[in-house]
């Protein structure tokens, strides 16, 4: 009873820091509809601030003068960000922006590396609070107690800030209709400054918190996003309650579960988070998103269209030219360019989700590195031969698309992509902590091609026809009857459903497939590599694809393996230098800002503009 | 006190406004008519720059408005009420006229709360519920009152009469024309012609975004053509 007790206590206090980085994130959300992926990058520098300053500061006023001046200044950094990379992207298409924000992950990163090192940092203890009291026999640490007892202050803080206030009125109205808060004489620009600098400072206030009990180190970013996705969609988007009450929920399970069934911890977690989304698609107290029925932004989409004869001598062309590379380039090119091809698969299959389907997944590399896992496994245990396993790969990415569309279909919009995310880590916590089966963090090995495609080069012409294949059955998926229903339940699901239209089947399909073509480039990704690793099934996977899915161009349908090719090569690339994420980052952020259509269609608008390309609708 | 001069205005490649060229003089209530999808709403949206015109320009007391950001144009005056409404249905009555508030602008009325409780007493009861709970009229009378919140010179009113129940529509006459003794001068648009006779000193009618007459309301019943042409009544 008391080690139950003590573990409750400790639960409560690890709720703390993860109430503070959530609720940032979810106002931010709320008012300016972006799901800012680099939340957990603010609430690492927080760490790294607070760390810093308390080396300087002395004293107990020192240590929370630091905790304080952590969250003021990482806010500060937030606004930065906020004015010289967002603002120009508020008016892209939506969900554009999260592009942006990946960028900022990987900048802060690098210049986190930069200026205090790859050591972990150990976190100094809070002066006065370094002692242990005995609750039940059971030593409790002082500054636990503490955290228990602030954290609720922050949050009647917050609260009253938002309801009582009228900062947090203008903050709630415009969580519902910016636009028209705007026409009623409020400066939206600043509204949004605001809400950024109060969610970066939360999540640095977090960050620098938690700092006595868990140090400052480089992983912490991606380790709490998780976590913090987690809690907001459990909670329920821009419900602070909601937050408040996630976070105890999580952190609470997080410690039960270390002491109770410690291989299944990351697990739980998400578990939990099925099972309220399958009652409440809208979280705890959530209520369901409105986003884009008012102040949609953009011009209208174009019609898609098949390709030109121009377009498609450019492709044959290029085919040819990529069919000659074994004969002309060299080993390593013939390597590279394989990788390329793989992703450009993976790629152009969420490409046809997101683009075609208007399912955006945060998830998608669930399916890439499901069927990696599902060959390597069969290669592994049941000595399957190469071409069998590349059929099952797609088999079973597609059999889990099944199963994890009909959940995840359920819930719409920013719900939809976190449960995809969850799904994903889902798997990825299932195969890390599972090792007996499938190796942990130690991977799968040795699994190699057959003996007639053991050649870099055979290899490669396999993989050029099965992608090249693939993209192009992507494409025509898309001009099939099924691509117009799909789109049609896109652009306006009521509509469709009148027509006739199963929305939900049509999209289920349409997530099924699209994962099962994942498959396809995750079996082929195994056998080019000889191995497989968690970290294929990791969020940063999913991340590239979404990036580069968005980098490409959304609403065009070259997009995925358009972006997918520059990603790729470009990575390549700069991975030779040190701060290549520095460097990788300030182009994402780049892009986002110059091209705000993404590569394809920034180009496509260039050529109309030159006269090179004829534009469909203006000969009409 | 404003001017527009060949507005116009489109909805990605579709041209939605034509040359549409009226001023609204001070102190004067102006009636915009035309049937459904003529460009009613498009023009006021115009006006506060929410769609950016492309080509002509918008000028509010002598000053180029055009190409302003919206909450630009609200700060010089302009206050806009939606036809959808729009109301923050999340956010109680009182919350409401809070988002509207502005500071008092020297020559116009400085409205209250209570000032808007005494305008609408409907409201008044409601002051503490959430706006989802408010009658379709109620929110109407709403969204007026939290564009008054804003003390403004001018306002524009998208078609105050439409979806509510008659005996409603009858008080927003008396509203409006008790605005105008107040000094406001207002813009609104309408399809319902009666309601607009009522209330209004100057006609603009147009179709399918050109502008088809503008005048008096006299003019208007001299020439019942017009009426008939473009008008369903």
């Amino acid at each position: 009873m008391g080690l139950f007790f003590a573990q409750l206590l400790t639960g409560l206090a690890n709720a703390g820091a993860l109430f503070m980085v959530a609720s940032g994130l979810s106002l931010i959300f709320g008012v300016t509809r972006i799901v800012n992926f680099a939340h957990g990058s603010f609430y690492m520098l927080g760490a790294y601030v607070g760390y810093t300053l308390m080396q300087v500061l002395p004293g107990v006023v020192g240590f929370w003068g630091a905790v304080l001046l952590a969250g003021i200044i990482v806010g500060l950094i937030g606004v930065i960000v906020e004015i010289c990379v967002l603002r120009p992207v508020y008016s892209a298409p939506e969900l554009f922006q999260l592009v942006a924000t990946f960028g900022v992950i990987l900048v802060i990163q690098d210049l986190t590396l930069m200026i205090w090192g790859a050591e972990d940092l150990l976190g100094p203890r809070a002066p006065g609070l370094k002692g242990i009291v005995r609750i039940m026999d059971e030593p409790v640490p002082q500054y636990d107690l503490a955290l228990i007892a602030i954290t609720p202050f922050v949050a009647f803080a917050l609260w009253y800030l938002i309801t009582k206030t009228r900062v947090g009125i203008l903050v709630r109205a415009a969580t519902q209709d910016r636009e028209m808060v705007g026409a009623l004489g409020v400066n939206q620009s600043w509204l949004f400054t605001g809400v950024f600098f109060l969610g970066c400072a939360l999540a640095g206030l977090g960050g620098a918190v938690q700092l006595p009990k868990g140090g400052a180190d480089l992983l912490m970013d991606f380790n709490i996003l998780t976590s913090v996705f987690v809690v907001v969609v459990i909670g329920g988007m821009g419900s602070l309650p909601g937050a408040y009450l996630a976070a105890v929920i999580i952190s609470v399970l997080n410690v039960f579960g270390v002491s109770y069934m410690p291989k299944s911890t990351l697990v739980l977690m998400f578990l939990v988070m099925v099972v309220v989304l399958m009652f409440r698609p809208f979280g705890l107290f959530g209520r369901e998103e409105v986003a884009g029925e008012h102040g949609q932004v953009g011009e209208p989409e174009r019609p898609i269209k098949p390709a030109g004869l121009k377009i498609r001598l450019l492709v044959a062309a290029a085919l040819v030219l990529l069919g000659l590379i074994p004969v002309m380039g060299s080993n390593f090119a013939v390597v590279l360019v394989t990788d390329i091809l793989i992703f450009c698969l993976f790629a152009a299959s969420l490409q046809f989700m997101l683009g075609m389907g208007g399912l955006v997944s945060f998830g998608h590399a669930a399916f890439f590195g499901g069927g990696a896992y599902v060959a390597a496994l069969f290669v592994t245990y049941a000595h399957t031969p190469m071409e069998l396993a590349l059929i099952l790969a797609p088999l079973g990415a597609g059999l889990a698309a099944v199963l994890i569309g009909w959940v995840c279909l359920r819930s719409t919009g920013v719900y939809f992509a976190m449960l995809t995310l969850a799904f994903a880590q889902l798997l990825w916590s299932l195969v890390f902590q599972w090792g007996d089966i499938t190796g942990g963090d130690d991977g799968l090995v040795n699994i190699w091609p057959s003996a007639w495609a053991s050649s870099n080069m055979v290899f490669f012409y396999l993989t050029l026809v099965i992608c090249a294949g693939g993209i192009l059955l992507l494409r025509h998926a898309a001009h099939s009857p099924f691509g117009y229903a799909l789109r049609a339940a896109r652009d306006s699901s009521r509509q469709a459903e009148a027509m006739g239209i199963n929305t939900k089947r049509i999209q289920w399909v349409a997530f099924a497939f699209a994962g099962a073509m994942a498959g396809v480039a995750g079996g082929l990704f195994v056998f080019s590599k000889g191995s497989v690793f968690p970290n294929e099934l990791e969020i940063a996977r999913s991340f590239d694809a979404l990036i580069v899915v968005f980098l490409g161009g959304v609403k065009t349908l070259s997009g995925g393996w358009v972006g997918g090719a520059s990603f790729e090569a470009t990575k390549d690339y700069l991975t030779r230098f040190e701060y290549w994420r520095l460097a990788l980052g300030l182009l994402i952020i780049a892009v986002v800002i110059l091209a705000p259509e993404g590569i394809v269609g920034s180009l496509r608008k260039l050529g109309e503009r030159t006269g090179i390309l004829n534009n469909a609708e203006d000969k009409r | 006190m404003l001017e527009l001069k060949t507005v116009n205005a489109f909805y990605g490649k579709a041209h939605v406004l034509n040359d549409l060229s009226f001023t609204v003089g001070h102190g004067k209530v102006v009636a915009l008519l035309g049937r459904n999808g003529a460009g009613k709403t498009t023009t006021m949206k115009s006006i506060m720059q929410m769609v950016q015109p492309r080509g002509g320009t918008v000028s509010y007391q002598g000053q180029d408005i055009t190409g302003w950001a919206p909450h630009r144009v609200a700060k010089a005056g302009l206050g806009y009420v939606p036809e959808e409404r729009r109301i923050f249905t999340q956010l109680t009555v009182l919350e409401n006229l809070e988002v509207g508030r502005q500071p008092p602008r020297e020559g116009c009325v400085t409205w209250t709360e209570e000032m808007l409780f005494e305008l609408f007493p409907n409201l008044a009861e409601r002051r503490g519920n959430r706006g989802k709970a408010l009658s379709g009229g109620e929110q109407q009378m709403l969204t007026i009152a939290r564009t008054l919140m804003g003390n403004p010179a001018l306002v524009l009113l998208d078609e105050p009469s439409e979806g509510i129940a008659p005996v409603i529509v009858e008080q927003m006459a008396h509203v409006i024309l008790k605005l105008k003794n107040e000094g406001l001068t207002v813009l609104l648009s309408e399809q319902n012609l009666h309601f607009a006779q009522a209330v209004a000193d100057q006609v603009v009618i147009i179709e399918s975004g050109t502008q088809k007459f503008a005048g008096s309301l006299a003019d208007l019943q001299a020439h019942p053509e017009i009426r008939d042409a473009y008008l369903s009544v």
